[in-house]
């Protein structure tokens, strides 16, 4: 035991050591270097476009459903054999068809399911497309003048996908 | 390019910088430990805490210096949560329930980053900072001394010294932990991962959440812990905004586990002693991305609980490298996987956190695992085991059986408990099989030290703080111990020169001997268990 507390307070001056270099300075370290010009346009997310929250009104894009309680995220964390979950989803894709005046069966699986972080704002090319004509309905632009906003925020690496937080705010701009 | 095209090359792109980094950065840290000088950095911590670095200790003394460091971090965590409105960036989010700090604190503590909390409506800044951060580091280098301890028993010979505790730890802090986060929290920082001391940005109208990601994001792969910075771990884009972000914070949970590999072969004297418990790791965690990987990409809702600028094979890629790591990050939902996708996270967590394990972790684990399974050819064969030169007798199997069967104990007791209280299934956020899913991966996790979660399940209960933060710390502590005790005993050896009837541990058979066990020792104490969860979910 005499052992044990004597081991024990040198781990604490250990630890109030270590503190103050990984859990200060380090910290400290990477934020100073974090705004080095250059090196990262927006470490303070002002105006980020890397979240999406979906925005109410039939003249903006819709993100994918989010299962997210602001300021926090999540998902919904819904297993794929919960029946009343089905249920959610099928009503989503009812709603969205209607919305968007087409069949259900063309409704893709990104708009009825909610993402991990309940902030992506990512949809698939083909939930984008689905959206463009009642978008230049709504507000007075041609389709042809949201396609190219939509193609502006499509992104293409080891994924294809289309930035709804982006068309949004250039919509927002092209008003 | 298809999904799968894509997804083949991210695993060719991550594969191939674990090779590039494998041998220099497996060397480094074989120096590290090998050392005989200290820095400038480590006398001034050395003084400071009035420990003698020229010192070493016996296998006890070594335990006790862990449980000793382990205890105060436990209660230094505690009351900073506690006494968070005290403290600056608190934003008002108040002091931390007693039951929800004390697993908190044993969790980060044990290296597990099981999370019960909502971070960014729970802790501030200073606690993430000063307090969980600091953990990411101290427990990953805790993980390593133990393990650097180990390969000790089995490189010396008739001594009763196993190194000293205090400056394995801090070496493992000061020479290879630090530097490399601080390099990859700039890297991802360049990849855009946010660093603001803000509580929250407005986004078209709506508040997010944000903190000071990267520092945090850097240590928390690259540590193997995986306590998110925000609830939704590395599936949120301020934490892992692109496939960039994603890849290298796959590569920083993968990477000392891996090349502890070759640190292994390079301080026992024979590399290929390493190389041997790399394939194992590597084949086991090739398969079971493609068994997770296949059955995501034919699931019912394969979007669900995952994000579009991942896709489907890179999500399958995290998920199974977090698992097969103890690191427990997440970029998707694992609560939304398919029976078998969800499963197969389950199982690569079941196998005991050995392909390749957590850092320090793994290589230990999979030692204990080799010593087990080279009693089990002695039994075949009649004759006394050997392992890199050391006799397995009655001490060293009894102290690895020790290490093994501390986690199955400590997780089917926990969780069989859990499944007839009353309260259980108010808990869960799926019904049936998928429910007992929730509860296999609770305490899964964290009797293996992972910390991802199928994270529909609530935890808050006194119950659920209470019995999963015991779990954690006797799946922690517990192998620990039996470690070291088996360490002590190994060193205590004199060599036994190889003869025709040794085994050698480098060839196929070995291999095979050993993947063989990892599997068994699995299959064999969970299959009934999963039976009624993932595998019943699977054949629905």
């Amino acid at each position: 035991m005499t052992n044990f507390l004597k081991q024990a307070s040198a781990g604490l001056r250990v630890l109030l050591v270590l503190t103050v270099i990984t859990g200060i300075l380090y910290p400290a370290a990477v934020w100073t270097v974090s705004r080095i010009p250059g090196l990262h346009a927006n470490a303070e997310a002002v105006d980020t476009t890397l979240v999406g929250v979906d925005r109410e009104g039939d003249q903006w894009f819709h993100t994918r459903p989010s299962a997210a309680t602001l300021p926090a995220s999540g998902g919904s964390n819904k297993g794929e054999l919960n029946a009343d979950y089905d249920q959610v989803v099928a009503e989503r894709r009812t709603t969205i068809a209607q919305r968007e005046g087409v069949s259900e069966d063309r409704v893709p699986q990104d708009a009825v399911t909610a993402s991990a972080s309940g902030l992506d704002p990512h949809v698939s090319p083909a939930y984008a497309e689905l959206q463009v004509p009642r978008v230049a309905r709504e507000t007075g632009l041609s389709e042809q003048t949201v396609r190219q906003l939509v193609a502006a925020a499509t992104s293409s690496g080891f994924t294809e996908t289309v930035n709804v937080t982006e068309i949004n705010r250039a919509l927002e701009a092209a008003r | 390019m298809s999904s799968t095209v894509a997804g083949l090359v991210q695993v060719g792109l991550l594969i191939a910088a674990l090779a590039v980094v494998y041998r220099p950065f497996g060397d480094y840290m074989a120096r590290v430990y090998t050392s005989t000088r200290h820095t400038k950095v480590e006398r001034v911590i050395y003084r400071t805490a009035r420990v003698d670095p020229d010192s070493e200790q016996r296998w006890g003394t070594y335990a006790l210096a862990v449980l000793g460091f382990s205890f105060v971090g436990v209660a230094f965590l505690y009351l900073l949560q506690r006494f968070q409105p005290l403290l600056p960036f608190d934003f008002d989010r108040g002091t931390v329930s007693p039951g929800m700090a004390f697993n908190t604190a044993v969790s980060f503590v044990t290296n597990t980053n099981w999370q019960s909390y909502v971070p960014e409506t729970v802790l501030g800044h200073t606690v993430q900072m000063v307090g969980l951060t600091v953990q990411n580091f101290v427990s990953a280098a805790v993980g390593m001394a133990v393990a650097v301890a180990l390969v000790r028993g089995f490189a010396r010979h008739r001594t009763d010294r196993l190194g000293n505790f205090w400056v394995d730890m801090t070496r493992g802090v000061v020479r290879i932990l630090l530097p490399v986060a601080f390099v990859f929290a700039t890297v991802l920082v360049a990849a855009g991962v946010v660093m603001s001391l803000k509580s929250g940005v407005t986004v078209d109208g709506q508040q997010v959440a944000i903190a000071p990601a990267a520092s945090q994001e850097a240590i928390k792969e690259l540590g193997t812990n995986g306590g998110g910075i925000f609830n939704a771990n590395s599936a949120h884009p301020f934490e892992n905004p692109n496939s960039w972000s994603n890849l290298i914070e796959i590569f920083l949970l993968l990477v000392i586990p891996v090349s502890l590999t070759r640190t292994f072969g390079t301080l026992v004297g024979n590399r290929k002693q390493g190389y041997v418990l790399l394939s194992v790791m590597g084949v086991l965690w090739a398969l079971m991305l493609t068994v997770i990987w296949w059955a995501e990409a034919n699931g019912i809702r394969p979007l669900e609980g995952k994000e579009m600028r991942f896709g489907i094979p890179a999500s399958a890629l995290f998920a199974n490298s977090t698992t097969g790591t103890s690191t427990g990050a997440v970029n998707s939902m694992h609560d939304s996987f398919t029976g078998l996708g969800g499963g197969g996270a389950m199982l690569n967590i079941l196998f005991g956190e050995m392909t390749p394990g957590g850092v320090g972790t793994g290589l230990y684990s999979i030692l204990v695992m080799a010593v087990i399974a080279m009693f089990l050819a002695g039994l075949m064969v009649g004759r006394t085991p050997e392992y890199l030169g050391k006799k397995l007798g009655k001490r060293e199997v009894t102290a690895a059986a020790v290490s093994i069967l501390a986690m199955p104990t400590v997780l089917l007791i926990g969780a069989g408990i859990a499944a007839i209280l009353p309260g259980t299934q108010g808990a869960l956020n799926n019904p049936g099989e998928h429910g007992l899913s929730e509860i296999l991966y609770a305490y899964a996790s964290a009797s293996n030290n992972n910390g991802s979660a199928f994270a529909g399940i609530t935890v808050t209960s006194d119950w659920f703080q209470a019995s999963l933060a015991v779990c954690m710390a006797l799946g922690r502590f517990v192998p620990i111990i039996a470690v070291l005790c088996l360490a002590g005993s190994l060193a205590e050896q004199k060599k036994v020169p190889e003869t025709a009837g040794t085994l050698p541990t480098t060839g196929p058979l070995f291999a095979t001997l050993l993947g063989g066990s990892i599997v068994l020792v699995a299959a064999l104490t969970f299959v009934p268990a999963l039976a009624l969860g993932p595998i019943a979910e699977a054949l629905l």
